[in-house]
């Protein structure tokens, strides 16, 4: 045990001398209340610690005792349903220990050492055992299948010379033990600055559907894939995360709640439980794992619990698992990194953020990406950042450096935001990199989908060309080709993007019904032109009942009601019919 | 040591004063200071080190010697007492009685930083609080336990608008009424007076905790004011189980007083000089609001902060925007042009709205109704901007519909007066009957039976 003393404070960077053997990022107890840090850099005899809880009251001269280990997560089944601060702490088990205040110095153990869990064996006593070898499973939820393997850290092959039998078993007792001695529990430490090894990257080639139309559509995701959604106050950050973690088809969620407020928190620990996934039919809390510390709580904890969450995501993935990481805010955390960096009184660089901002940004997203497990499995780690940019303004550093290192840029748009159209995903200042990645999968659902996109696409961007010129004459000016666009993009933007959350129908979307909708307003956009082109007025197009029917069919029409949507399109073209005669003459 | 003074420091520059001293000193801990005249102040300690205590004086260093000024380490942080006889009562922005009668009597003292709410602790915050103010009410939906800012500037009648939600706020679902937490952070004797008076008129005096740290206090006695106030409401919220509103005016100089002491301090300024961690501290007092189990109590807050320039983007209103569940935004044309309360409907928001209203808490049509409202607002909005340069007579005739929903809707919906309380179903009819005047196609956020139910009938405006 190595014991140190503290020689300065300042705020939550303390120094401490006597610590000389220790390695950076080694976790500490510091001081008489036994506060949680970590060692953030060491200089001759002074160690400088980051301290991850409120240091009221701590003196000159009390104990620092090092732990000798980095800042580690504790990985075992159970992790699912749980609600965690930064360093792991579970925040149910703070309420029973110290009431509704977070008191400095509690501590519970992150797993639940006194449950038992059904472990069935995969291999037995004389078997050669590696780190890519699967010693056994425990059903962690009615849908999860919970893989035990060595520690990936474990090195080289060893025989077994212990299993345990098929039976209940803590998370902390032997379940196998190798002929040299070792035993091998559910549950192991994993240091969270550490990246989880695999054998290789693999490419995307699936999306992470997200039953969000402007998402899955217009911009998107794939499994393992990065995206950012940066937006200012109000425009929906949230709402979208919430979104997109409820109906996003993963495995695991793990949703890191990191600087934001406390209601949202509570917010998916009330909402979550109660929604069923609409693939499997359990509760989403099964599959969801929060991580949060909210801006109230300690700033140094908000800086780790990123890697506290995306370990966790790691060690999902290695079990085969798709796993979405929604992480709000990340702004957030890279204002925490620039609070510690000017208590460290580091120089600092662009708008006060310290140098390696950049390459902090780098690595989380790096974490991210569809891998070959070690195991041999395919296991992907999708990650959604927010940013929450100052002002709105997205050529802040967050924003620039986020944009580097990720593919899918999901920008939220203040106006839009103010009209209420949610979400609130500008068309014209967002992107996806993935959509020829994806193209191959979205045929196989729908062969219009990349034409009535990029159509859609092309459309809305001629319309925003208009709607510059209706601005400063008038929409009557434009002949009514051109005001048909203006109508089609309206369709689009009220039928398709706009999608309401609260609405049974409306709030998830299925890849089917998401190409049919805007296939269908393209196909009306054409049928429509030509109409007109053959001396139709536009009054007679927007007379159609049928223009109606299309823009409200997204929360009228089921998601399996295929047919439904094509009866709305039989009677779209009885009514294009009727009009076509009465111009073709 | 408690008791233990030291004599003569080793520097004084602004408000921070060094101590050469080290012994059995508490990081945060709270420190009594006197001048050579034996003047008492209270100061904080900041920053510590093996030869050193840096300590924060709350008040002016004024007349502070080196030689001369003793110190004294109370090893204990900022506290405060705590009672339900601070309901009535006058403090200062230190939280010492400043009515000029004896502190309540109390065994109950807690730091004023409190410790922050475990989120797994938290209730989720759903009853509709009725404000009267349909502009809040039918739009921006104040929600017990929420925390919601007024978004001003100066000159707008922010004050007038808190005023009026405090006379008038009430719980539909039960009989239980509000206790006032008010802090008031160097803002004019009028304002506070101002306040004074409107809880004395709607007879509510008695029911009020005052912590008023006037512009004549030293701005650094504007740390702790908003700290004791929070203390104060949770006291009664969570400890006593009453509904506590809190006002809180005005953050910006709350903010001031921040940036004050961390430039002296030396620290690394972020934007406009605030410090990189003014995020944080805001949030530690805006998260202080909400509802907990094992309480019947909660803490909505209602804090006031005037844009600087009327720039929602400053680092106040943003960094503020952040944090809250919403803001109020507080608009200087539409008060110009004689609407009362000037709320500008577009940039103000309630981020609790959405679990707070519809069937069983005020209306089943109040979802779809303030959607639309909005939706068609916005458009008005910028078919007025058309309308001004191409004239009126230029518009389409479903433009021209809009322009005259735009019209009725700030005239007969957001305009209200100062004693006017409306009740939720009012508002809600009002939204309705500006809706008119557009063509029922128009009106996609709703579903048709709500408009068959609301507005049976054709839409009034006709077709475009």
């Amino acid at each position: 045990m190595i014991e140190g003393k503290i020689v300065k404070i300042n705020g939550p960077i303390i120094q401490a001398r006597g610590l000389e053997s220790c390695g950076l990022y080694d976790v500490v107890e510091a001081g008489q209340a036994k506060l949680i840090g970590e060692i953030i850099r060491l200089e001759g005899d002074t160690a400088t610690i980051q301290i991850y809880e409120d240091n009221t009251g701590m003196r000159i001269g009390e104990k620092v005792v090092s732990e000798e280990r980095p800042l580690s997560v504790y990985l075992g089944p159970g992790l699912v349903g749980c609600i965690y601060d930064g360093i792991q702490r579970p925040l149910k088990d703070l309420y029973g220990i110290s009431g509704a205040g977070l008191a400095a110095g509690a501590k519970a153990a992150a797993l639940d050492l006194e449950k038992k869990w059904r472990w069935t064996p995969a291999l037995k006593p004389g078997d050669r055992v590696t780190r890519e070898a699967l010693l056994g499973t425990v059903q962690e939820t009615e849908l999860l299948c919970h893989k035990v393997f060595l520690p990936p850290d474990s090195e080289g092959e060893e025989e077994l010379g212990f299993v345990a039998p098929e039976g209940e078993y803590t998370v902390e007792q032997a379940v196998a033990r190798t002929r040299s001695g070792r035993d091998i529990r559910l549950a192991h430490y994993w240091p969270v600055r550490k990246p989880r090894p695999y054998r290789e990257k693999l490419g995307m080639s699936e999306p992470l559907l997200t039953g969000q139309r402007v998402i899955d559509v217009f911009f998107p995701l794939s499994k393992g894939g990065t995206a950012a959604i940066p937006g200012g106050f109000g425009t929906g950050k949230t709402m979208t995360q919430h979104a997109v973690a409820k109906w996003c088809d993963a495995d695991i969620i793990v949703y890191i709640g990191c600087g934001e407020r406390g209601n949202e928190m509570t917010d998916v620990l009330r909402e979550f439980p109660e929604i069923k996934d609409p693939r499997t039919g359990r509760s989403l809390m099964e599959r969801t794992i929060l991580i949060a510390n909210t801006s109230n709580m300690p700033v140094s904890a908000r800086e780790v619990s990123i890697y506290t969450g995306v370990t966790l995501a790691e060690y999902y993935r290695d079990m085969g698992c798709g796993v979405a990481i929604m992480a709000d805010s990340t702004s957030r955390w890279a204002e925490a990194l620039r609070e510690l960096s000017g208590r460290l009184e580091e120089m600092p660089a662009e708008e006060g953020f310290p140098a390696y901002l950049p390459t902090r940004l780098a690595e989380f997203y790096e974490r991210g990406g569809r891998v070959t497990t070690l195991e041999g499995k395919t296991g992907s780690i999708s990650i959604i950042g927010a940013v929450s940019p100052p002002g709105g303004d997205f050529s802040e550093p967050v924003t620039q450096h986020t944009k580097r290192f990720i593919r899918c840029f999901w920008a939220l748009d203040r106006d839009l935001a103010n009209a209420r159209h949610y979400p609130a995903i500008s068309w014209t200042e967002s992107y996806s990199e993935y959509d020829e990645e994806l193209k191959g999968w979205w045929e196989g659902v729908n062969p219009h989908w990349h034409t009535a996109r990029s159509q859609a696409m092309e459309l809305l961007k001629r319309e925003e060309r208009l709607a510059q010129i209706v601005k400063l004459i008038g929409p009557d000016a434009l002949p009514d080709t051109q005001r048909l666009v203006l109508l089609v993009a309206e369709m689009i933007k009220n039928g398709f993007l706009q999608q309401n959350a609260f609405d049974d129908i409306d709030m998830y979307s299925s890849p089917e019904k998401q190409v049919l909708i805007l296939k269908l307003i393209m196909d009306f956009y054409h049928r429509a032109l030509e109409i007109i082109k053959a001396g139709s007025p536009l009054l007679k197009i927007r007379e159609l009942s049928s223009l109606n029917t299309i823009v409200r069919l997204k929360s009228q029409v089921g998601n399996s009601d295929i047919e439904g949507i094509r009866e709305i399109e039989n009677r779209m073209n009885g009514e294009l019919d009727k009009l076509e005669k009465e111009y073709r003459k | 040591m408690r008791g233990l003074e030291f004599k003569g420091v080793s520097s004084v520059s602004g408000p921070i004063v060094i101590v050469k001293r080290r012994e059995d000193v508490g990081f945060s801990e709270i420190v009594a200071i006197r001048d050579g005249r034996g003047e008492k102040k209270t100061g904080r300690v900041v920053e510590l080190s093996e030869e050193y205590a840096a300590i924060q004086v709350f008040g002016s260093t004024t007349g502070l010697s080196t030689e001369e000024t003793s110190v004294e380490f109370l090893e204990r942080p900022m506290e405060l007492f705590l009672s339900k006889d601070m309901l009535g009562r006058v403090y200062d922005g230190l939280g010492r009685p400043s009515d000029g009668c004896a502190p309540p009597f109390s065994s109950t003292c807690r730091d004023v930083n409190g410790d922050p709410i475990n989120p797994y602790a938290r209730v989720y915050p759903r009853d509709f609080i009725q404000t009267g103010v349909s502009a809040i009410d039918g739009m921006n939906t104040l929600i017990r336990g929420q925390k919601l800012p007024i978004f001003s500037g100066s000159g707008l009648p922010h004050n007038r608008l808190a005023a009026q939600i405090i006379r008038q706020a009430k719980i539909r679902s039960d009989s239980g009424s509000f206790v006032m937490v008010f802090a008031a952070m160097g803002v004019k004797y009028d304002v506070a007076r101002f306040f004074i008076q409107s809880f004395e008129e709607s007879g509510v005096l008695s029911q009020v905790v005052m912590f008023l740290s006037l512009a004549d206090s030293p701005s650094i006695e504007r740390l702790i004011t908003p700290r004791c106030a929070l203390t104060a409401a949770e006291y009664l919220a969570f400890d006593c189980g009453m509904h506590v509103l809190v006002v809180m005016t005005d953050m910006t100089n709350y903010c001031e007083a921040l940036r004050e002491v961390s430039s002296i301090r030396g620290e690394i300024p972020s934007r406009k000089g605030f410090p990189g961690y003014l995020y944080s501290d805001l949030a530690a007092l805006y998260e202080r609001a909400g509802k907990i189990q094992g309480s019947g109590g909660s803490i909505t807050q209602i804090p006031i902060l005037t844009m600087p320039n009327d720039d929602i983007s400053h680092p106040i209103p943003d960094l503020s925007g952040y944090i809250t569940e919403g803001q109020i935004v507080l608009d200087r044309e539409m008060s110009q042009k004689g609407i009362y309360p000037p709320v500008a409907g577009l940039p103000s928001l309630s981020r609790l709205m959405k679990d707070g209203i519809g069937e069983g808490m005020t209306r089943e049509d109040h979802k779809d109704l303030a959607s639309q409202l909005f939706a068609a607002y916005s458009k008005a909005k910028s078919v007025r901007n058309l309308a001004s340069i191409i004239g009126e007579e230029e518009l389409s005739g479903l433009d021209k519909n809009y322009l005259g929903f735009g019209d009725g809707f700030e005239r007969n919906f957001l305009t209200q007066g100062e004693t006017e309380n409306r009740s939720i179903e009012e508002t809600l009819d009002r939204g309705w009957e500006s809706l008119k005047a557009l063509p029922r196609e128009e009106l996609h956020r709703i579903k048709e039976e709500l408009i068959e139910k609301y507005l049976p009938g054709a839409g009034g405006g006709g077709k475009a």
